[in-house]
């Protein structure tokens, strides 16, 4: 017989937790089917930029001077940037908050979910409705608005990314916004007035040549005014470069700006976000 | 240090939690072993909530010390929450899913679900298994909710309110559910203010009452303990009804023989019932 008897551990090697990356991608399944199941916010999401499109580019439709535009092209790349910041901002800045007040996220917090597993979710979810957008809103302006596709790859790849950057720093926005509000009930104006505000002063709504320039100069501080700079870059003629405040697609910023507003968004996101809302805290 | 069958499952000392001036919880000390079923019986606003929500590791506290499954909920890891079976005093499924799809996408979280159907089946969901949960009625989006608790195989399992808004049916179903986790080892702890419940399910109780735990033992200790003393009825000469509360009943009945020489009409002796206790322990007597 043997002096120590080695006891079996009641629980064998320590168990595998499922790993953040796949189950980010079954969140993002899950979102995306929950979002497509809302029949009225789907045509809500989709609709609202293309009649806003439709409206600004229908009543404005004069050449603008010395551009070699006209403005209905300018409202195309403005839309798509104002549609990308809705679809992640706006959407995300809603629900979040919603779900933080209905308990939703109180519930995910009790079981093992990796937090990133609801923020990957998130991100599928934005990126399959804001490509869905952009891919919307390009097909009405190059049917109707006199838009060209981009002509050269390079063009293509600055749309790519611009548009990744861009989603990406508004995404982190609105999870960092969401947890402004009170209560779901309060979402809705919270977040969207902010964002109303962006859209005057970021040369979606009005020309960026006929904005002050010290409200431009606010709205530079944050992405949907370089969002929309350059997308006007990828889609405009280069003539229409003297309409912009520095005479020019400033592409290199516009990067920088973008890129910057994604590292702050996500050290905001995780400084900021809460499982719960106030009250339960 | 490896677990041992006799460890606690939770070990709770000194506990206190404030909201404001209000002192949700003063105090309180709890025991429950590995594979016991423990109810915390209350009226509303009495704590249980909040010791509850403590234990789950979802609301900090002020004071006093915590163990759950060998490990404060403060500082809680994956690994521990996977080992933790909640259910919510609220319900927060998502509305716009099938019930299908939720139990089976909860189950991906954990390292060694239950099967997914046999969750459904345990809790009497089957015939709604394809529905949307907006579309189920209170009692079943609480089934549901009791489904996404078990869903991960946990240790122990907490529930807060399990039964409030199911239907006699459901919750005769939901005591066999409880009683077949509990044979399979599984620790667990409810709070409830259904005292049949409590007596049904529980190896123990705790009754709190104004944030403190006023008495604690096996139901039917409790009643002898507490339940002191017994109710006399009769009818007077008159018609009106009399009663008496007496610790010695026997006396009473025998001096109501000889006042009435023989038969005393309307009478009746009865003994607290474990609601009676708890009316007095929790002080709401009058309530009656």
């Amino acid at each position: 017989m043997t002096t120590t008897a080695v006891r079996a551990p009641e629980r064998a090697a320590p168990e595998r937790l499922p790993g953040a990356w796949g189950l980010g991608l079954r969140r993002g399944a899950l979102e995306i089917r929950q979002f497509f199941r809302q029949r009225d916010q789907v045509v809500f999401t989709f609709a609202f930029p293309v009649v806003f499109l439709f409206l600004f580019a229908s009543i404005f439709s004069d050449d603008v001077r010395g551009a070699g535009v006209t403005a209905s092209q300018l409202y195309v790349p403005a839309m798509m940037a104002a549609g990308i910041m809705s679809t992640s901002f706006q959407s995300l800045g809603i629900s979040i908050a919603i779900e933080r007040d209905e308990k939703v996220l109180r519930r995910l917090r009790g079981t093992p979910m990796p937090p990133a597993a609801y923020f990957l979710g998130k991100i599928w979810l934005v990126l399959v409705t804001g490509l869905l957008e952009t891919a919307i809103l390009l097909a009405v302006g190059t049917a109707f608005y006199d838009v060209d596709l981009p002509s050269s790859a390079g063009r293509w790849f600055d749309f790519a990314w611009i548009f990744a950057l861009g989603l990406t720093a508004c995404a982190l926005l609105g999870i960092a916004i969401s947890s402004v509000p009170k209560s779901g009930k309060s979402a809705t104006s919270v977040v969207v007035l902010p964002f109303l505000v962006l859209q005057f002063i970021s040369g979606v709504y009005i020309s960026i040549d006929t904005i002050p320039d010290w409200m431009l100069n606010i709205g530079a501080l944050f992405p949907l005014k370089w969002m929309c700079q350059g997308l006007r870059g990828v889609f405009l003629p280069q003539s229409a470069q003297v309409l912009e405040q520095a005479g020019s697609w400033e592409f290199g910023r516009i990067a920088l700006v973008l890129g910057a507003w994604c590292v702050g968004g996500l050290a905001l996101c995780l400084l900021t976000f809460r499982w719960k809302n106030r009250r339960d805290g | 240090m490896t677990a041992h069958a006799n460890e606690r499952a939770v070990d709770v000392r000194g506990l206190r939690k404030q909201y404001g001036d209000v002192t949700a919880v003063d105090g309180i000390d709890l025991g429950i072993r590995r594979g016991e079923v423990f109810g915390l019986l209350g009226p509303n606003g009495a704590g249980k909530s909040t010791t509850v929500e403590i234990l789950q590791g979802q609301r900090t506290r002020d004071a006093g010390e915590v163990m759950v499954l060998g490990a404060d909920p403060a500082a809680a890891t994956r690994a521990w929450r996977s080992r933790v079976g909640i259910v919510w005093q609220d319900e927060s499924a998502p509305a716009e899913l099938t019930v299908r799809e939720t139990v089976r996408h909860f189950a991906r979280y954990y390292p060694r679900p239950r099967d997914p159907e046999e969750v459904i089946g345990l809790v009497g969901l089957e015939a709604k298994a394809s529905s949307r949960i907006k579309a189920l009625s209170g009692g079943q989006r609480r089934r549901l909710d009791v489904a996404l608790g078990v869903i991960g195989g946990p240790e122990l399992l907490l529930l807060d309110e399990p039964t409030t808004g199911f239907d006699p049916a459901a919750r005769r179903q939901f005591w066999d559910l409880i009683r077949l986790l509990a044979d399979e080892g599984t620790t667990i702890l409810l709070t409830t203010h259904y005292l049949e419940e409590a007596e049904a399910l529980a190896d123990r109780l705790a009754v709190v009452a104004r944030g403190r735990v006023v008495a604690e033992g096996v139901p039917a200790e409790l009643r002898d303990r507490y339940g002191t003393g017994a109710t006399v009825t009769w009818t007077d000469t008159g018609g009106t009804p009399r009663t008496e509360r007496t610790d010695t009943p026997t006396k009473t009945v025998a001096e109501l023989m000889r006042r009435f020489d023989g038969e005393i009409p309307g009478l009746r002796v009865s003994r607290p019932t474990l609601e009676d206790v708890y009316l007095r322990l929790t002080g709401q007597e009058d309530a009656r």
